[in-house]
């Protein structure tokens, strides 16, 4: 498993060098000069050739393209993401604290997420095709079905503004975090729970199932093996849910003001602040690989005929 | 003394609205070996599920089982779940998958002797060890820590009869043991059932469509076909002088394969 887990990790250092030459080659081809970005931020009356110049010097824009990857990665190595244009900040001072906020909304909603899909998952799975299983399923399509948008405003108004027991927006105490956490969670768990239904339904037919019946083995016994190799799909899908969250939760930032990278993004790239959104791009791509790969280690510790695969 | 009788048992899905298995009654005295040999999809399978009670619920069954003079119908699940393992013993056909893939052999081995006969570890172990080596399974503590899928279909197949020896059912039904095996690991598996019966003097319920295994360890034979019992007898009777066409044809069928078999082997010999 040692070996696994280090074989695993080798095979991230390409990828990961791959997404960030993607990252710097796409942000580049933007039609926009950085220097006039720069410049009009200044709110410099005339932008004149002289000046365009003077300014791409300044930010190393007149050195060649491999040069600047170069030195753009070096710096990113040591988390050093260069300077916003708009506001002259360090991009980590703007992005480190925002990422941390969403990542806290992220994790708590993931932890969540999979609590809730393992869960009503089983819980369908053990009554299949009966009442409680149907309900759950007939409740949860019509609550996927709504917009994020709509289901916040409709619970901020009830809970927030009828009701006043929760804060509308902003990220106060832990009760700023409910409402918030359970929007996301609608949206994910409502699908992530057929998963893990359908999962425990086709290991039930399996013949270890019988032949553990046969055995004598307690039911209780029983679904615990059902349910340990039932997750292994669950998992891949959860730990690639943290990622695929931390890039989306946009609408449910915008909505209760939370101060975290989706609403931090959105300025960026409204304003072609190039830095940021490269940051930002590169972190998210970072995560996916780093959350893919903890899948993949999970997934290796639970099926070990995966373990020789690598 | 019949240890198991088997009366009107019909058993029909309600999925598909057909009858599977069509009033069939059989009975099955104290050590003796009944084989139920059919065609694939004759119902030999679901008949002996049904005397465990391990039949899904979409398929019901009616008529009664009873087994030491008890119905079995009368049982609750708890009470069914003691007897299953304990006093009827099941091998499955497949022991690639019969075991949880993702647990080393030894859970499933712990688990289950832990469960009836509530030992430590290392008793079990111990007790498992004896078994192990008495089925020629070499190196048992290496064995119990493999996954299944790090062993071969014969080898497991011998762990089943192992925790088998351990657990000494009084009714072993044997679901197409040999089935899923190539020709020496048949022969190996079919010496052990051979011995295993010896040594617990267990009834035993063997389900095969090899004709050429049942006659050297079954006394009496069921030919089933369609869901219904076409002959019975003992096993001698029934191969020299089969009663029904299907019997005959089963027969004809399985001596014309080795005959074939044979003219082949002399062919390439000479």
């Amino acid at each position: 498993m040692g070996m696994y887990i280090i074989r695993r990790m080798l095979l991230a250092v390409p990828l990961l060098w791959a997404i960030s030459l993607l990252t710097f080659i796409l942000i580049n081809l933007s039609p926009m000069d950085p220097a006039v970005v720069v410049l009009q931020a200044q709110g410099v009356p005339s932008i004149t050739d002289e000046l365009i110049e003077r300014t791409q010097q300044q930010l190393g824009l007149d050195q060649p393209f491999l040069v600047r990857y170069l030195n753009w990665m070096l710096d990113c190595l040591q988390l050093d993401f260069g300077n916003s244009y708009i506001t002259g900040q360090s991009v980590w001072a703007l992005i480190g604290p925002a990422f941390l906020n969403t990542l806290r909304l992220t994790l708590v909603s993931a932890v969540s997420i999979i609590a809730v899909s393992v869960l009503l998952g089983v819980l369908c799975a053990l009554q299949a095709g009966r009442v409680l299983d149907k309900s759950v399923r007939t409740l949860a399509f019509i609550l996927t079905a709504i917009p994020s948008y709509g289901l916040a405003a409709l619970l901020v108004w009830y809970f927030s503004v009828r009701l006043d027991l929760l804060p509308t927006s902003g990220m106060d105490s832990y009760r700023s975090y409910i409402l918030p956490v359970l929007i996301i969670t609608i949206s994910y768990a409502g699908l992530y729970f057929r998963n893990v239904r359908s999962s425990m339904l086709s290991n039930m037919n399996k013949d270890y199932v019988l032949y553990g019946r046969a055995s004598g083995l307690p039911e209780r016994v029983i679904t615990m093996h059902i349910l340990r190799n039932s997750l292994q799909v669950a998992i891949s899908i959860f730990c690639m849910a943290i990622p695929i969250i931390l890039g989306s939760t946009v609408v449910v930032e915008n909505v209760f003001a939370w101060p975290g990278l989706g609403s931090l993004s959105i300025r960026a790239i409204l304003s072609r602040d190039f830095p940021v959104i490269q940051a930002y791009v590169l972190i998210l791509a970072v995560s996916f690989v780093i959350f893919n790969a903890i899948s993949d280690m999970i997934n290796a510790a639970m099926n070990p005929k995966l373990r020789n695969g690598l | 003394m019949n240890i198991l009788e088997v009366n009107h048992l019909n058993i029909h899905d309600i999925h598909i609205g057909e009858p599977i298995v069509k009033d069939i009654s059989f009975d099955l005295q104290q050590g003796q070996c009944l084989a139920i040999v059919g065609e694939s999809g004759s119902g030999k399978s679901v008949t002996c599920r049904s005397i465990m009670k391990l039949n899904p619920s979409s398929l019901q069954q009616s008529g009664s089982i009873v087994f030491q003079g008890i119905d079995l119908n009368t049982l609750t699940d708890q009470q069914m779940r003691k007897r299953r393992g304990k006093q009827i013993g099941m091998i499955m056909q497949n022991g690639m998958s019969a075991f949880d893939p993702s647990c080393v052999i030894g859970t499933h081995l712990r688990e289950t002797l832990g469960q009836h006969y509530g030992w430590n570890r290392s008793k079990i172990d111990e007790r498992m060890h004896i078994a192990m080596h008495s089925v020629m399974l070499n190196h048992p503590d290496r064995l119990m820590n493999r996954y299944p899928h790090e062993l071969s279909g014969g080898m497991l197949q011998r762990i089943m009869i192992a925790l088998t020896l351990v657990l000494e059912p009084d009714i072993l039904i044997a679901d197409e043991p040999t089935t899923a095996l190539d020709m020496l690991s048949q022969q190996e598996v079919m010496a052990q059932f051979i011995r295993l019966r010896h040594t617990l003097g267990c009834s035993m319920i063997f389900i095969s469509h090899d004709l050429g295994a049942v006659r050297h360890i079954a006394d009496h034979i069921l030919i089933m076909k369609d869901g219904k019992v076409i002959e019975r007898g003992e096993t001698e009777q029934l191969f020299t002088a089969p009663r029904q066409e299907y019997t005959r044809d089963l027969l004809s069928a399985r001596f014309a394969l080795d005959n074939h078999f044979r003219q082949l082997m002399e062919r390439k010999e000479g």
